[in-house]
């Protein structure tokens, strides 16, 4: 064993991914970081101090083993490595791209207190993508039982619910509205930040565990979830629809032609192939001058696609501070150095017609930051006499999404007010057998956090079956002890007490 | 990728423009209702188009679609799908069913394509035992098709056409007209029809106030409510005709905005047809002359006045 680390010991410097130059990288749809090669993978993997504190774990929403991975990979051991992230986590390769790590396991980093946190998200992509490219998945012996379980949604929160249901034994079934499974990781996130053979590479493995998809099946309408318990002979259901409904930006103006979400043009352009027009039948209406409302993820992806099809000139307009901007750091990083004209503290007011019903410019307002709000952040406030124009041809909003009616017209699941589904702490719903989980339930999130989601409503959907649930670690919970006798857990509410005689 | 297989079971040719296509979907006929739609796929590279469930037959276990080609892809279609072929993806029911209420006497409107759909409604509200009232409007006398149907159904049936070729000259509203002036009493007009007749459905009933039903078909993706590619304005509000329609109150719909937002991609649609219609050519030239040259025949001049000016909202949903 070599000697303990130490934060003077490991290496200081966090190391750099090698990207594409922005200026090349624009004129494509190939993904912008390349990657760690071995060497640098081996090198970052120095840095952690596999401290046994170990915050990292507590700061993933699906509680991968950090240290243990990357202590795997340090010693070479990547088949190792991976199997440490398998035991948790799916789809290694998509989380180390689109996590939001800051927020999560690089944020509470113990090395991040003093120097540059570790690059956990890099590392996790590494083993990943060596894992995909060696073919490595790990199949669990399963013990089928005679339960069947459908999944609404093939997004992330559907994909990681249906994983450990199969590991548990049970027949899943996967249904899916679009013509491919995937959801959001396929028709919003973009080619440059996550290649669709990753996702196919991915959804692969949950074929070899006996996971089954249905594509072009809009549940609700072709047959609905009452249909699917009572005739369809489906014991459980996850509902992991997602929030998909596009929040309006309610101006003057917003019904032009060349106004559109930001989840219609990534539509068009990741799971139509838009971008190979003609070759592919779907339009998309490109713009010159490009104004995308909204500084999240997805607006950041807008803002990079539109560059990508040959815009000239894309702003961001954000009504707050880059402070308060809810993107990835290295989103909005990478869009900095391919261009975009960030527009903070700015606030649309209306959209301008040119006169045949397109879009000509953009009023604007500026803003400064008031009192802090509800959701803790400083309001943004309008400067008075400070209205400018915007010349753009085209405006994509991304600012928000609101809930996804289908479910709640054609069912009689219980709706919280803002329309999202209503589930309880164990993301059990109103009807009997039928879970939900992910953006249908918590309004837009992260793929991870959708992951976690359909992890945890899988727990909650084994213990309402009657299945032990072998995936979930006892960690020590020393509190009720005598409830926690032979290591059956009282949660799993899967035994009745008896009295002998 | 698993997927099941969507076979086309029979194809029956109305005019060289307008096709109907019957495609074996058992769990979709059985969930169809009167009002909603489809979105179809034809092929891999396809665009994804929304078209309006002309009917449904629950014992066969298919579902019927009148289809008008004006598009690249509908136009593709019309060459491609034979009976055996198959599409690459068929989703729906997609939209709310249209409430077949209780009105007792019932205008039923449809001009153009959208007689297929309005077909399914006269026949719901005559099961419901309203008096029902067919009014349906064709260009001509060639392009008329199910008025068996209809005769079936309805108690009343008033065909215009633009020619005058068959039953009275002129549009679909002067229909109306006759039918409000002879029935004073009818509860309930639904129109269906590209977007300009639709609006003058409304505008003939609105005097009257008439309760009057349309169903809208502006451009979409996917169909569930996730891009807002088909939102239209109904009153103050935006609505999206994919999850919060297709039908709204006619006398509400801002007609204007919705023809303005069918015309989002004219250029684009324009430019993928007429690069198809060189690539056809091209292979006319070869495999397909003698059918191209057969069709042609057939057509003559009316047909060919049709393709230069299409009609870019028929292409919409059907309508």
């Amino acid at each position: 064993m070599a000697k303990k680390r130490t934060i003077r010991t490991i290496p200081q410097e966090r190391t750099p991914v090698r990207e594409q130059p922005p200026g090349e990288r624009v004129k494509n749809f190939q993904e912008v970081s390349l990657g760690y090669g071995l060497e640098e993978a081996l090198v970052e993997s120095e840095r952690c101090l596999l401290c046994p504190d170990q915050p990292c774990v507590r700061g993933c929403p699906v509680g991968i083993d950090i240290p243990g991975f990357i202590e795997k990979l340090g010693q070479k051991d990547f088949r190792g490595a991976y199997d440490v992230i398998a035991a948790t986590n799916l789809l290694p390769a998509v989380c180390g791209r689109v996590c939001p790590q800051e927020n999560q396991c690089e944020g509470v980093c113990t090395v991040g207190q003093t120097l540059k946190p570790v690059a956990i998200g890099r590392l996790e992509r590494f083993v990943g993508d060596r894992a995909i490219a060696e073919g490595w998945s790990n199949l669990p012996y399963i013990e089928r039982n005679d339960f069947r379980v459908g999944i609404v949604g093939s997004g992330p929160a559907g994909m990681a619910c249906a994983a450990d249901m199969a590991k548990a034994g049970c027949d899943v079934t996967v249904f899916e509205a679009f013509h491919q499974p995937g959801g959001v990781l396929k028709y919003g996130i973009p080619d440059f930040r996550l290649p669709n053979e990753v996702i196919d590479a991915e959804i692969r493995n949950l074929y070899k565990l006996g996971v089954k998809f249905e594509c072009n099946t809009l549940v609700g309408r072709l047959f609905t979830i009452e249909q699917m318990l009572d005739e369809m002979g489906f014991h459980a259901l996850f509902i992991g629809t997602g929030a998909g409904y596009p929040a309006m930006l309610g101006i003057p103006g917003d019904a032009l032609n060349g106004v559109l979400s930001a989840n219609e043009l990534l539509t068009r352009c990741n799971l139509m192939r838009a971008k190979e027009f003609p070759n592919y039948d779907t339009p998309l209406p490109l713009g010159q001058r490009v104004a995308v409302v909204g500084a999240g993820n997805t607006a950041m992806d807008a803002m990079r696609v539109c560059l990508r099809l040959g815009a000239e000139k894309v702003y961001c307009v954000y009504r707050r501070s880059r402070t308060e901007c809810p993107a990835r750091g290295e989103e909005v990083h990478h869009a900095e150095e391919e261009g975009v004209d960030f527009r903070w503290l700015t606030n649309p007011i209306e959209v301008l017609n040119d006169g045949k019903g397109g879009v000509r410019a953009m009023r604007c307002m500026r803003m400064e930051l008031g009192e802090p709000d509800a959701s803790g952040r400083r309001r943004p406030v309008a400067i008075a006499g400070s209205e400018h124009e915007l010349e753009v041809d085209l405006v994509v909003f991304a600012i928000g999404t609101n809930a996804n009616p289908i479910m709640g017209q054609t069912s009689k699941l219980k709706l919280n007010a803002r329309g999202y589904i209503d589930t309880d702490a164990d993301l059990a719903t109103s009807v009997a057998g039928v879970f939900a989980g992910g953006d249908i339930v918590t309004g837009a999130a992260t793929v991870i956090e959708a992951m976690g989601a359909g992890r945890k409503a899988a727990r909650s959907m084994k213990a309402y079956l009657g299945l032990r649930d072998a995936d979930t670690p006892y960690r020590g919970d020393t509190s009720d002890l005598p409830a926690r006798c032979f290591g059956i857990d009282v949660r799993e509410r899967n035994f009745a007490r008896i009295r002998v005689a | 990728m698993s997927q099941s297989v969507f076979e086309i079971v029979a194809r029956e040719d109305f005019s060289d423009v307008t096709y109907l296509l019957e495609i074996r979907h058992p769990l979709m006929a059985r969930a169809a209702r009167a009002g909603q739609f489809v979105i179809v796929m034809s092929h891999e590279h396809g665009e994804r188009i929304p078209l309006t469930i002309a009917d449904f037959d629950r014992d066969k276990g298919t579902i019927t679609l009148v289809i008008q080609a004006v598009g690249k892809t509908t136009k593709e279609m019309q060459q491609r799908c034979h009976v055996g072929s198959t599409l690459h993806a068929v989703v729906g029911p997609m939209g709310i069913p249209s409430p077949v209420s209780g009105a007792k006497k019932v205008l039923c409107v449809g001009g153009g394509l959208g007689v297929a759909p309005i077909y399914p409604q006269a026949r719901a509200f005559k099961e419901n035992g309203a008096y029902v009232i067919g009014v349906l409007g064709f260009r001509s006398k060639e392009l008329m098709f199910w008025t068996d149907r209809f005769n079936a159904c309805c108690d009343e049936l008033i065909v215009c056409t633009d020619d005058g070729s068959s039953g009275i000259k002129g549009l679909v509203t002067e229909g109306i007209r006759r039918a409000i002036e002879k029935h004073p009493d009818i509860d309930e007009c639904v129109a269906i029809g590209p977007p300009v007749m639709m609006r003058g459905c409304a505008e003939a009933t609105r005097p009257h106030k008439i309760k009057t039903v349309v169903s809208l078909n502006p451009l979409m993706v996917d169909g569930t409510g996730m891009c807002g590619g088909c939102r239209v304005k109904i009153g103050s509000e935006v609505k999206f005709a994919c999850v919060d329609g297709p039908d709204f109150d006619g006398h509400l719909v801002d007609f204007d905005d919705l023809i303005s937002r069918l015309r989002r991609f004219t250029a684009e649609e324009k430019a993928a047809r007429e690069r198809w219609s060189e690539t056809c050519r091209m292979r006319s030239e070869t495999t397909l002359g003698a059918l191209a040259a057969q069709s042609s025949a057939r057509t003559g001049g009316a047909s060919s006045e049709l393709l230069e000016l299409p009609d870019p909202f028929d292409d919409a949903r059907g309508g």
